[in-house]
């Protein structure tokens, strides 16, 4: 399947949303940026090329679900879900404030285009294959994504459900596995180690497939590929580096969980305008 | 004084019929694989004990057997009822309000799916296999959580209507059974009102509001009681969550005096829910009849349940001691 979108088109739409999220954090005062900033391309491949869904019409019988496992990274994703359409891009603004329909961590029944919500770890995978079995009993085509971060991967309820997906066959589920290697308390594989992920996965009898997580093309087809195996669940394991794009953000365990203060916020604008510039 | 006519229970109290409540369960499963083309039953490898396996063999194709995987089943009904199923997930109490506890708080209930549960094994009357399987701490677990509705019917008839009833109600909800066969008190023709606690014996010296089996030993008591001149109001309180409050609150004012009785811990319980009803909208003095802060161990149910106070003479010597608090 082609592009909807070109790859230039998506990378300055990464940007934007890349902008967007820091400016969300700064004004919040608390949020997680690294996640948030080095998902933002697995969060644009699918909703601008891959899912189908209708911004005016979040209920859409025929839409494909998608659940933020990693909960925590709903900055990109609310971004994302304004730009789309969701909702007006002004609401950004209001992330974690009183009143706001855009949460701490994802609710379902405050924000438009949310199907669940998390931000306790290790329940997305779950709840992804409860809806792949709903729209199997009911005979309907619609597709299930879910995002995990790999740190949440040692959760040992995600492998239950690895083996849920893979035992009843749900093959009407891509999940992917955001592998940034950090987690708060530093680096996945000196916290608890995860590897081999891909060998794991496999065991479990997932379909498996490695990518550049920062690459629109890579991921576009990865998700196309999903679509035609049949029998199986896939698993996208997208490499990605944490708080890719803005350089003293990146690949720092402290910016798990941190926004930036306003003179961060200006280096990162700064930053983020410059490589909206060489872009052209 | 008396018995109240119209809730149609058994005629005589000591010739009863008995079983678990658990099969109301099954039987109620039975009758939605028929009736209602959303319901799927799930549960974790305990089908048989569940009495899951009657649906299963007749609708197997609306049978998800999770494996021994109680988080993940509770987190992935919440994504069946999000794709329009209704999910009836089943297993023992400890299991499913103990270890899948995050699960029902965030995924279930803070989101709002329409799941259903059934907690076999709850109470003392587990028996042999002792304290692990014997759920004594699901009430306050459950009823904690907003929007989560509990019930903790008294037999197998009440079982099974509170079960019908849990498919068409809309929201989360958690249904209490047991592994004992236990008295069956009320008939098809009890009427059965989900958000009424239903005065099966009217009384106005002392008011014994029960749960579970334990209203068939309060309904004993009351008798034992009438004898020496003391009219106890017995309540079958098979909703824990949401309460009655009217119902509690005019037991408060008419009799002055309550004690509760149920076969759950004596903290948090169906005493607690009372006691926070009571305490707010009419003090009276009060006994809370439970088992007392400890794990349960191994035996006969019937011998648990003596050891344990779960009796109508530990009933009876409540009531005078909360009489004599009245006076």
């Amino acid at each position: 399947m082609p592009m909807k979108y070109s790859k230039k088109e998506l990378d300055k739409i990464c940007i934007e949303l890349r902008k967007d999220i820091v400016t969300m954090l700064n004004k919040a005062g608390s949020g997680h940026a690294g996640g948030s900033l080095g998902s933002v391309e697995i969060l644009v491949s699918l909703y601008w090329n891959v899912i189908k869904h209708n911004p005016k019409n979040p209920e859409w019988e025929e839409r494909d679900y998608f659940i933020l496992s990693k909960g925590h990274v709903c900055p990109a994703w609310y971004a994302v879900l304004a730009r789309r359409g969701y909702f007006s891009r002004e609401e950004l603004w209001t992330l974690r404030k009183f009143g706001s329909i855009l949460q701490g961590h994802p609710h379902h029944l405050k924000t438009p285009g949310v199907e669940a919500s998390t931000g306790s770890l290790g329940q997305g995978l779950s709840i992804s294959n409860g809806i792949a079995m709903a729209m199997r009993f009911q005979n309907k085509p619609n597709r299930v994504y879910c995002l995990l971060g790999d740190g949440e991967v040692q959760e040992g309820a995600v492998w239950e459900a690895g083996m849920t997906a893979a035992h009843y066959k749900l093959d009407n589920i891509c999940a992917t596995i955001d592998r940034n290697m950090l987690q708060i308390d530093g680096i996945t594989e000196e916290v608890m180690g995860l590897e081999n992920l891909e060998e794991k996965w496999r065991a479990f009898n997932w379909h498996v497939i490695n990518v550049d997580g920062h690459n629109v093309e890579e991921l576009t087809k990865a998700y196309d590929e999903a679509m035609t195996v049949k029998g199986k669940p896939t698993m996208v394991i997208a490499k990605t580096v944490k708080g890719k794009g803005v350089s003293f953000i990146e690949n720092q365990v402290d910016w798990h969980g941190k926004a930036p203060n306003d003179e961060e916020y200006k280096k990162a604008m700064a930053e983020l305008e410059e490589a909206e510039r060489r872009l052209g | 004084m008396g018995i109240v006519k119209e809730m149609h229970l058994v005629e005589d109290l000591h010739n009863v019929n008995s079983k678990p409540t658990r099969d109301g369960y099954g039987e109620a499963l039975l009758i939605l694989g028929e009736t209602n083309p959303k319901v799927v039953v799930m549960d974790a490898d305990l089908a048989k004990s569940t009495r899951t396996v009657w649906f299963r063999e007749k609708f197997p194709e609306k049978f998800i057997d999770m494996g021994i995987a109680e988080q993940d089943m509770l987190a992935t009904a919440g994504g069946l009822a999000l794709g329009g199923m209704i999910p009836f997930c089943s297993t023992y109490g400890v299991f499913v309000a103990g270890r899948a506890w995050d699960q029902i708080r965030t995924t279930i209930c803070y989101g709002e799916f329409n799941v259903k549960i059934g907690g076999m094994h709850g109470g003392i009357s587990v028996g042999p296999d002792g304290a692990t399987h014997q759920s004594l701490e699901e009430v306050p677990l459950m009823r904690v959580l907003p929007g989560m509705t509990v019930f903790s019917p008294t037999d197998a008839i009440e079982g099974r209507k509170v079960a019908l009833f849990a498919a068409e109600h809309i929201g989360p909800t958690y249904i209490r059974y047991g592994r004992e066969a236990v008295p069956i008190i009320t008939t098809e023709e009890t009427p059965f009102n989900p958000w009424k606690a239903e005065v099966y014996r009217t009384g106005d010296d002392v008011a014994i509001i029960a749960a579970g089996t334990l209203v068939y030993e309060g309904l004993l008591a009351a008798e034992e009681l009438a004898k020496e001149g003391i009219e106890a109001r017995v309540i079958n309180c098979h909703t824990i969550k949401p309460m009655d409050i009217e119902t509690i609150v005019n037991a408060a004012k008419e009799c002055g005096a309550i004690v509760t009785a149920e076969e759950h811990s004596v903290i948090g319980g169906l005493g607690g829910a009372v006691a926070e009803v009571i305490c707010q909208h009419y003090p009276v003095p009060m006994r809370i009849i439970g088992i007392e802060d400890r794990f349960g161990e191994s035996g006969e149910p019937e011998e648990l349940m003596k050891a344990f106070g779960m009796s109508a003479e530990n009933i009876i010597k409540n009531v005078k001691e909360v009489l004599d608090m009245k006076e």
